[in-house]
């Protein structure tokens, strides 16, 4: 009885299971369609991975009954929390000394650069979405 | 005194990864009662800790000098396994769990314009600040722009075309001062830009790009948004490779 409640996948380790499946798959696209446009490099696998794991959690049928069990949910959401502890240690990772030495020209270009682009995100965002309106406007 | 300090080393230097939790553990909770208590929540406990990463990052790299921040220094290298490409991407991926597919579907457009225009946009930045910088050939003026593109695709770049050791030096040293850029100004200004919608997000993965940069200032704005920032910059890396190295190599030789 309680095990059909829980269905199969009632271990945490099965939620890791999954998202480890959904990395590789995404990162073996990638690494493919590198290979294919004659890259050393992995085109948007990490991409891939998360549309692969977007589409199983809202259309599989297996996959949305072990996602109403709490413990194949903690196996997912334990390495979402760790996101944050992982960028930390990510930026304490980062080469700022080569950053800090690399000279005027790289400094003031790196700084330019990230503050321009920032500029284009609200107008990029209004174009878009003035866009998207028209085309709902239309199907309307 | 020596007995417990050489016994203390040893445990570290063998435990890597139980270190690594230890110390951004402690980091996250030293930043945010910080943020609490003395920014009142005005800069929160992420930046912060960010921040303090940073500064781990440019105490480890003077002492070692070494390129990995303060996983070079034995005692830290765990540091390096838990903020490492393998575990920044395996935990990007788990942020999908719970975004909206359906938005992602509707923004798909915005995600795709805004990648190539930020591409576009940073190997243009890249290259006018080549060309004023001295630079006149067109594979120095293509590398730099791709180093401004990310740090990655400078490299790739400048050994497709044959660029010297010293462009791509700078085309790194450009790609990693704009990651670090968007680390620290990004947070900064995420409420005068508005980034709080899953469309800026989005957008700001596609235009800004550099995984470790947009990652790490997605974390300090709002984590909910990760995944949406994550698709588009995910992407950037692998579409900077593929133009600057070709088209815009063309393009550029066009005009110089």
């Amino acid at each position: 009885m309680n095990n059909s409640v829980r269905g199969v996948f009632d271990l945490v380790i099965y939620g890791v299971l999954l998202l480890s499946l959904c990395y590789f798959a995404g990162l073996f696209v990638g690494e493919v369609m590198g290979r294919l446009v004659g890259l050393d490099a992995n085109v948007g696998g990490v991409g891939f991975a998360m549309l692969f794991l977007l589409l199983l959690c809202s259309y599989s049928e297996t996959v949305k009954i072990a996602l109403k069990n709490g413990r194949f949910c903690s196996g997912l959401t334990f390495w979402q929390n760790m996101y944050i502890p992982v960028v930390v240690a990510m930026s304490a990772s980062q080469d700022v000394v080569k950053a800090v030495k690399s000279g005027w020209l790289a400094i003031l270009c790196g700084i330019t650069l990230t503050i321009l682009s920032l500029c284009l995100i609200p107008l990029v965002s209004r174009i878009s979405s003035s866009k998207g309106r028209s085309e709902e406007g239309y199907r309307e | 005194m020596m007995v417990f300090v050489g016994a203390a080393e040893n445990i570290l230097v063998k435990n890597p990864l139980v270190t690594a939790f230890a110390v951004v553990g402690t980091v996250t909770f030293v930043s945010y009662a910080l943020s609490k208590y003395l920014t009142k929540g005005k800069l929160n406990g992420s930046s912060i800790a960010i921040l303090f990463g940073l500064l781990m990052a440019y105490v480890g790299g003077r002492v070692t000098g070494g390129s990995k921040g303060i996983s070079d220094i034995p005692v830290f290298a765990g540091i390096g396994l838990l903020g490492g490409s393998m575990m920044r991407d395996f935990t990007i991926v788990a942020t999908a769990f719970g975004a909206d597919f359906n938005e992602l579907k509707r923004l798909g457009l915005a995600g795709l314009v805004s990648l190539i225009l930020g591409v576009l946009f940073s190997f243009t930045i890249g290259a006018v600040f080549a060309w004023f910088g001295g630079y006149t050939s067109a594979e120095d003026i293509t590398t730099i722009g791709a180093g401004a593109v990310t740090f990655v695709v400078g490299p790739i770049t400048g050994a497709t075309l044959g660029a010297d050791s010293s462009v791509i030096a700078l085309s790194i040293g450009i790609g990693v001062v704009k990651s670090i850029a968007v680390m620290v100004i990004t947070p900064l200004v995420s409420k005068i830009i508005k980034i709080d919608k899953p469309r800026e997000a989005i957008i700001f993965g596609g235009l800004l790009g550099t995984t470790s940069g947009t990652s790490a200032a997605m974390a300090a704005i709002d984590p909910a948004l990760v995944p949406y920032a994550a698709m588009t910059a995910t992407f950037y890396t692998g579409l900077g490779c593929l133009v600057c190295p070709s088209v815009l190599y063309f393009a550029v030789s066009a005009i110089v």
